[in-house]
């Protein structure tokens, strides 16, 4: 994709734009609690976002049965991720169940 | 010992144990990245231009879903508008300084560096020199950040071909997002936002995902406001 140093300049610009924006205008603008709140959501929001489909869909379908490891693994990865809070960890069994079951032919 | 380089080292040590956990971070970067199909160089520049981890790690999976560009800067505009919270929060520590100080501090200014900045800010109280704090925690996790991208580039582009490594983003993103569901309007954002995302996912140009995600902002936001008034 050719457009990536578009993406990247114009992302890092912004991102650049909003880390500066409040240091810079110090006393001249107060962030409205509504947007206080909703920017706690962003972070589960975006994230879910891609996680559904990423495990749930096969090209472009639902997928729900047990034949969908990508689904399986996911799982693995939730239940890893809640016990652990650990990053890494999570990572690496999420990696290893889907390799697994990929293996065993579920 | 001057009081600034005090201050700096003391952000360093301070970003120590953060650094442990951002570099094994870094790396998957660089290899998600490079497998994701950007060249050695956008990888390692993505690092320094975008400076966000989050959003770098979904730049890359979008780029591999070829999205249209507009939709990815929206997508890094909304993930990263978190940054203005930090901003805000910092904005009254940092009043008094140049211009040049605060673009800099602002470039290095990501949740690794605010998180124990402000807490040291609001432990210490004002303090002259207390910006060097700033930069000795936003400069190392700079460092530790352009390193392990670079070791990951690297060690991405030697990877077998048939090791499910697209998996590891979702699963990269489960990690961050599963510790952070402890109440109500948290799962119900990030439920609604997954499946929404999962109905929308046949619109044209990705915006299934930004719709998603407002979809999963809003609820969030309404439940945490009725909870509010409820608990009044």
């Amino acid at each position: 994709m050719n457009n990536i140093w578009l993406v990247m300049i114009a992302g890092g610009l912004i991102t650049f734009g909003m880390r500066f924006s409040l240091i810079y205008l110090f006393g001249r603008f107060e962030v409205p609690e509504t947007m206080r709140r909703a920017l706690h959501y962003v972070p589960p929001a975006v994230l879910s976002a891609i996680i559904f489909p990423e495990l749930l869909l096969l090209d472009g379908t639902l997928d729900l049965s047990m034949e969908n490891t990508r689904m399986l693994a996911g799982m693995v990865a939730i239940i890893t991720a809640w016990v652990s809070r650990n990053t890494l960890f999570t990572i690496l069994v999420g990696m290893a169940a889907l390799f697994l079951l990929n293996w065993l032919g579920l | 010992m001057s009081e600034a380089r005090r201050n700096f080292l003391e952000g360093i040590r301070a970003e120590t144990p953060l650094l442990i956990g951002v570099f094994p971070f870094g790396m998957i970067y660089g290899a998600l990245a490079v497998n994701a199909g950007l060249s050695n160089t956008a990888a390692q520049m993505m690092s320094s231009i975008l400076f966000a981890g989050s959003s770098q790690f979904i730049t890359a999976q979008l780029v591999a879903e070829g999205a249209p560009a507009l939709v990815i800067i929206l997508t890094i505009a909304v993930i990263n508008l978190r940054h203005m919270l930090y901003s805000a929060s910092l904005a009254p520590h940092l009043k008094n300084l140049t211009l040049k100080w605060k673009v800099i501090l602002s470039y290095f200014l990501t949740d690794e560096a605010y998180a124990p900045s402000i807490l040291q800010y609001e432990k210490e109280g004002l303090q002259t020199y207390k910006h060097w704090f700033l930069l000795g925690a936003g400069f190392s996790l700079w460092f530790i950040w352009q390193t392990s991208t670079a070791i990951g580039v690297f060690l991405g582009a030697s990877l077998p071909d048939d090791l499910p490594l697209d998996f590891a983003l979702p699963l990269t993103f489960i990690a961050m997002i599963v510790p952070v569901l402890k109440k109500q309007p948290m799962i119900a954002a990030a439920l609604s936002a997954g499946i929404t995302a999962l109905i929308a996912h046949p619109l044209p140009f990705k915006l299934g995902l930004i719709l998603a995600a407002l979809v999963g902002i809003a609820v969030g936001t309404l439940l945490e406001s009725r909870y509010k008034q409820e608990a009044e």
